[in-house]
């Protein structure tokens, strides 16, 4: 068989291939970069440990209540989704040292020296009939004011958002502001 | 004019194609880098909620997803519309989850283990009750590390 001369081959119908793999990747893959926020779920309570009877004192305690019908209720009183972050962000705060907000207590924190952090606890507890998106809305204003704090102090400490801080800086603010969230066991009143 | 004289008899010279190919590997292999395969189709709605103070997932390969919503369309007839929990390719009832987090776990390393979280995506109309179900089942199975699935924008309401 003689040899062909030159190289050459017809390279037309490399386009096409190429189109093929091209339109075969972009059906089969996503780019969706997924988002969220992140929580830790309470460990299971062992059984066999004995009962906590710390009592956590009433002022300590942010108690937000969500009814069946997307109701909010804060501290006893209905509020407005729009107003819950300044409720949040006075409690965790306490900023005029207020006897019916949470407690401070001195601690030494790297960066801060010995500094009054306040004890405040976040308590959320939803009805089996509240609405997901509702509870995220809660979720996102309870994160939002626990962040909010985080950058104020950053800002007024290192000059710098708390997102640009070292890591260092981040756990020293994160010690003052430590984001407690706790999620009781949700009633079954509204019925669904 | 001898300056605008006509070349040829119209026809245009034909463009190079020899390129082209260059310029679609090219495409392909940016999508083949920037992108995921995707591993399951989605049985039920999913309508995520929108939250603002979103933090990105890292490390795909550690994330095991969970869904919930209603059934889409198709899937009514035998599904009906109550909110249901779909893990990988199927539907599954709140018990199965235990059995998917077991499973899940034996797939990554051992050291990668504590690092696993679980991704809930959730539709915005579903009622607390299924999610808190699930929630329990992920307490027992211990995958505390969750992960809300949102979308991020700028502003709620």
């Amino acid at each position: 068989m003689p040899r062909r001369e030159g190289g050459t081959f017809n390279a037309a119908s490399m386009a096409d291939i190429a189109f093929l793999l091209l339109i075969f990747f972009l059906v089969a893959t996503t780019m969706d970069i997924d988002t969220g926020l992140s929580r830790k779920l309470p460990p299971m309570p062992d059984p066999n440990a004995q009962q906590d009877n710390k009592q956590i004192k009433e002022r300590n305690v942010f108690v937000v209540l969500i009814n069946a019908q997307d109701q909010l209720m804060v501290e006893g009183k209905p509020l407005d989704i729009r107003r819950l972050r300044d409720e949040a962000k006075e409690f965790i705060a306490n900023p005029k040292n207020l006897s019916n907000l949470p407690e401070k207590e001195p601690k030494e924190v790297p960066y801060f020296g010995e500094y009054m952090v306040p004890k405040g606890i976040i308590s959320l507890q939803n009805d089996r009939g509240t609405s997901y998106g509702m509870y995220i809305k809660v979720q996102n204003e309870l994160a939002a004011a626990y962040n909010e704090l985080r950058d104020e102090l950053a800002m007024s400490k290192f000059g710098k958002r708390y997102e640009q801080l070292i890591s260092e800086q981040q756990d020293a603010v994160k010690d003052i502001y430590p984001q407690i969230i706790s999620e009781a066991e949700p009633k079954n009143i509204g019925g669904n | 004019m001898a300056k605008f004289q006509r070349k040829g008899k119209g026809a245009a010279p034909e463009i190079s194609t020899a390129s082209l190919p260059d310029i679609i590997f090219i495409l392909l292999f940016f999508f083949m880098v920037s992108t995921v395969m995707r591993e399951t189709t989605t049985k039920v709605s999913q309508h995520l909620p929108g939250a603002t103070e979103v933090k990105k997932l890292e490390r795909k390969s550690l994330v095991s997803y969970i869904y919930i919503g209603q059934p889409k369309r198709a899937f009514q007839g035998m599904y009906g519309t109550e909110p249901r929990i779909q893990l990988n390719d199927a539907f599954a009832r709140v018990d199965d989850i235990r059995d998917y987090i077991t499973s899940e776990r034996e797939k990554r390393d051992e050291n990668e283990r504590p690092l696993m979280t679980t991704s809930l995506k959730v539709d915005e109309n579903t009622r607390m009750g299924v999610v808190t179900d699930v929630k329990q089942e992920l307490r027992k199975a211990n995958a505390l590390k969750i992960n809300y699935s949102t979308r991020k924008v700028e502003t709620i309401n």
